[in-house]
């Protein structure tokens, strides 16, 4: 599994994306560090359906008005699986709207736990296959900041975020 | 304007840009899946998913309606673009939507959608920077994945500042993001519709993927409460579970990225709430995901085309472009000029020619020259070459007969109808260097006279700047049958075959090849051989080009049953043994073909690996020489066998790594596309005249790359095989 995590990290890494790690306890300090104000999120418990994560208590503002949404600088969602290989987030779509909290910002912050983390790409895709057989829900999987080439060179931040950060969870064994 | 010309203005107002942008997605794909290990085993396991989802398609359409039905959505099954659109301007009607958003989709460019929904006054944005770009330009796309790659930033920049005249006038690439993110932005929140194409679509829970980087797609659905996917009914798959392979494969095969920023898998309706933007009260989570969701898969002829034995690969293609990119001739001239109606580069002939029609296929179809680069690019295993012979082959026997005491001799029986004549000239070239070597040098005269040039080029628009060959008077098989052969015990015991230039033009290298297998212990035969239909077959004359291998079988394979290997030395023609006769020929007879024949340098390299003593060939000191190997030869993996060769040898080789030497067999001899083919060849000029390389002789394995670098330098190339003997 920390080989996973690292080489998790590694690909992150490499596609401009800032990781810091944290254990369950120190979740909300993380956040608050990286999400810069004014930030806006979804609560975690959507994604881990585990209220030990909170974004109670941070400056981050949970279901905020679609008019604060377009002022604000970062959101903070959960991911609901990592891709080691890829440095990919798999982002779920919820009624809770954090396809828009995690897109309309500059700044996304995704909460991932390093037990989420699978190796390749072909684990995730069998895994949203038999969940999307059931809930027939959706997901994005996200890789990096959004980019465009189509301006001459390329630029970090075309329709989306051009920052990514992710906050990796390991628990206490 | 003539082709000529066209090709010309092309090259000159886009050709930069293209060629930057191609070469650096191309160059990007080989570092990309050089780090996948499963590369070749994901490419089969996409094209077999592609096989069988094609085979299937009529159960899988009924699943995918079924599911979409369940889900809460709507499918349309639209027999052509008017049909499509008709049904689109409903839904668009019936929500009295004023503005449309869409993202990008090549689908939805072939049915035009955007003109159909003006035409009721409703305002239609694109959001793909790429393809805003174009609308606000008012041009088509030149790329089937980057749209305007043919426009250069200080393009861009001028085209904004004149259109829109910002306060300050923009010009980074950064700035020119930001303002179009910003523009963009404004009119997405405001929309009502959203259009998307889908790149698969899931039939067992109706759930579409889209492959994006910019977020574009993402805001399209999100923001808007009515979703309209626009889909080809060859993008339906049987499960998410099948995506993988494909998700790994399409950006790495197009622009080389390992995968894009976001691939969108989406089971619509999906479940984000339609918000107001302006309201700055009530919470995102109390807003509803009222959506509607239009699935309108579009047939547009695919149905027939998968009918249709030689066209139904093509539906097989998930447009990642790696076959525009990896295309010299793309390379060089882009998709305005290498594409049709809606799609470009390699695959678009089948496109074009399913959707549109053999007209407007043959537009651009004669741009690919058969070298195959492409076809270890594509991700899904397509002969992308192959579907270009064909459809040129169906062009020919459409058109009109050429008048006939032109053609008179020069053409074989199969051939009843069609080809015209330039195509039959070069498809028959057979013929041409019989005459050529009987009458020598009575036809290097002629040929060279300025008379027969004047007539060349009217009648046969051979270009007027390209040498002729010079035909040499004792051929290669009358040279060898003059002579005795030097090996009393031989290791092993081979047939050389010969292509028409080593028999009658390139004599020295056929003797080269014959003096060096020797050298090694091999007893060589020199037949007189029928030409290998290689010829024809890249004019679109296949039955012509079937009947030439069934001649080559039957010359060739009692030697085999003597126990002889096929030395072959033209690759091409290797190439075709390998390959294309696949197509031509009954499977055991290719298979025994195939099996059997090495090309000249792999031969040697397989005999020297076997212990045969490579003291017997010359060798060089640490010599400097630079290879340019051969397209087709490179397809076949076969590029390291002459370096190791030669590396063995004692020489010090540089390589190029250009995709294709731009004469490509008679394409650069061709009046109409001479330009494009020196264009094509200055990109191997420039590596042959690099720094450190310059000066050093140039060997090359292909005839027709020899005749170009000879006329890109000064240096006259030679045959690799013709430094292994003195
Ligand atoms: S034919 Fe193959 S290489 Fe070309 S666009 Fe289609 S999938 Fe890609």
């Amino acid at each position: 599994m920390a080989t996973t995590d690292t080489s998790f990290e590694r690909a992150l890494d490499e596609l401009g994306v800032s990781v810091t790690r944290a254990e369950s306890d120190t979740v909300r300090e993380q956040i608050e560090e990286t999400a810069i104000a004014p930030a806006i999120g979804v609560p975690l418990a959507e994604t881990f359906g585990d209220t030990a994560f909170s974004l109670a208590e941070t400056s981050v503002e949970v279901d905020p008005t679609p008019a604060t949404l377009r002022d604000a600088t970062t959101g903070v969602t959960g991911a609901q699986l990592g891709i080691a290989d890829y440095g990919t987030l798999v982002l779920s779509l919820t009624e809770r709207a954090s396809e828009l909290v995690s897109l309309f910002v500059e700044r996304h912050v995704a909460v991932v736990r390093a037990a989420d983390v699978v190796g390749e790409m072909d684990a995730a895709i069998e895994e949203l296959d038999a969940e999307f057989s059931e809930t027939r829900g959706s997901a994005i999987l996200a890789t990096g900041p959004s980019a465009t080439a189509d301006m001459g060179a390329l630029v970090k931040g075309a329709h989306g975020p051009k920052e990514v950060h992710v906050v990796l969870v390991e628990e206490g064994e | 304007m003539s082709k000529a010309d066209e090709l010309r203005e092309v090259m000159r107002t886009e050709g930069a840009a293209i060629a930057e942008n191609t070469q650096a997605f191309n160059e990007g794909r080989y570092e990309s899946v050089a780090d996948l290990e499963d590369y070749e085993e994901l490419k089969s396991e996409a094209r077999a998913i592609k096989e069988d989802a094609i085979e299937r398609l009529p159960e899988l359409l009924d699943e995918l309606t079924e599911t979409v039905e369940e889900n809460g959505g709507t499918v349309y099954l639209a027999d052509d673009a008017e049909d499509a659109n008709a049904y689109i301007r409903d839904v668009v009607d019936d929500r009295e939507a004023e503005r449309v958003v869409k993202s990008k989709s090549m689908t939805s460019e072939e049915i035009e959608v955007n003109d159909a929904l003006k035409a009721d006054d409703v305002d239609v944005v694109e959001t793909d920077l790429g393809e805003w770009v174009l609308q606000v330009a008012d041009e088509a796309p030149s790329h089937i994945v980057a749209p305007a790659i043919h426009k250069s930033r200080e393009a861009i920049a001028e085209l904004f500042n004149e259109v829109f005249d910002p306060e300050e006038p923009l010009e980074t690439a950064q700035e020119l993001t930001h303002f179009a993110r910003e523009k963009l932005g404004e009119q997405i929140v405001d929309a009502e519709v959203g259009i998307t194409g889908a790149n698969f679509l899931a039939a067992d829970t109706g759930t579409m993927a889209l492959v994006t980087s910019e977020g574009n797609a993402r805001k399209t659905v999100a923001a808007t409460d009515t979703q309209i996917t626009v889909a080809g009914v060859e993008k339906i798959v049987p499960s998410v579970g099948d995506l993988d392979p494909f998700i790994e494969l399409i950006g790495r095969s197009g622009t080389g990225q390992d995968i894009t920023s976001y691939v969108s898998l989406l089971t619509p309706p999906v479940d984000t709430p339609v918000v107001d933007f302006e309201d700055d009260e009530t919470p995102l989570s109390e807003f509803d995901s009222d959506r509607e969701f239009h699935l309108v898969l579009i047939d547009n002829g695919r149905m027939a085309m998968r009918e249709d034995d030689q066209l139904r690969e093509t539906l097989y293609c998930i447009r990642c472009s790696a076959c525009s990119n990896s295309c010299a001739n793309f390379q060089s001239v882009g998709g305005h000029a290498f594409g049709g109606e809606t799609y470009s580069g390699g695959i678009a002939t089948g496109w074009e020619a399913g959707i549109e029609g053999l007209d407007v296929a043959e537009e651009f179809n004669d741009l690919c020259t058969g070298c195959t680069r492409c076809v270890n690019a594509c991700p899904v295993e397509i002969d992308i070459p192959w579907i270009n012979t064909v459809v040129r082959d169906r062009i020919n026997r459409e058109g009109e007969r050429p008048a006939d005491w032109l053609v008179d001799g020069l053409v074989p029986d199969e051939e009843d109808e069609g080809a015209p004549l330039q195509k039959r000239f070069f498809g028959n070239f057979e013929t041409v260097a019989k005459l050529g070597s009987t009458t020598a040098p009575l036809s290097n005269w002629l040929a060279d006279t300025s008379a027969s040039r004047w007539a060349m080029s009217w009648a046969l628009d051979i270009d007027p700047r390209r040498d002729l060959p010079t035909f040499e008077r004792e051929t290669l098989v009358e040279w060898a049958g003059k002579r005795d052969s030097t090996v009393s015990d031989p290791e092993r015991r081979a047939v050389l075959y010969l292509d028409l230039y080593t028999n009658h033009v390139q004599v020295d290298r056929g003797k080269a090849a014959v003096r060096a297998l020797e050298a090694l212990g091999v007893d060589v035969v020199v037949p007189e051989a029928p030409s290998s239909g290689r010829a024809p077959l890249s004019q679109g004359m296949v039955a012509t080009a079937q009947d030439h291998a069934e001649r080559v079988v039957d010359s060739l394979s009692p030697h085999v049953e003597d126990g002889r290997d096929i030395v072959v030395v033209e690759p091409s023609d290797h190439a075709l043994f390998q390959r294309e006769y696949e197509k031509l020929l009954d499977s055991a007879a290719f298979t025994d073909l195939a099996e059997n024949s090495y090309e000249v340098l792999e031969y040697v390299y397989g005999l020297l690996d076997n212990g045969a003593d490579g003291s017997a060939l010359t060798t060089a000191e640490g010599d400097e020489i630079a290879y340019h190997s051969h397209c087709q030869q490179r397809t076949l993996g076969l590029e390291a066998h002459t370096v190791a060769v030669l590396e063995e040898c004692g020489y010090n080789v540089v390589t190029s790594d250009v995709e294709c030497c731009g004469m490509a067999g008679s394409f650069g001899y061709k009046g109409d596309y001479y330009e494009v083919s020196m264009d094509v060849g200055d990109r191997l000029r420039g590596q042959l005249q690099a720094e450190g390389v310059r000066d050093r002789p140039v060997v090359a394995s292909g005839t027709s790359c020899l005749e170009q670098i000879d006329s890109l330098l000064e240096r006259q190339p030679r045959h690799p095989v013709e430094l292994l003997v003195d």
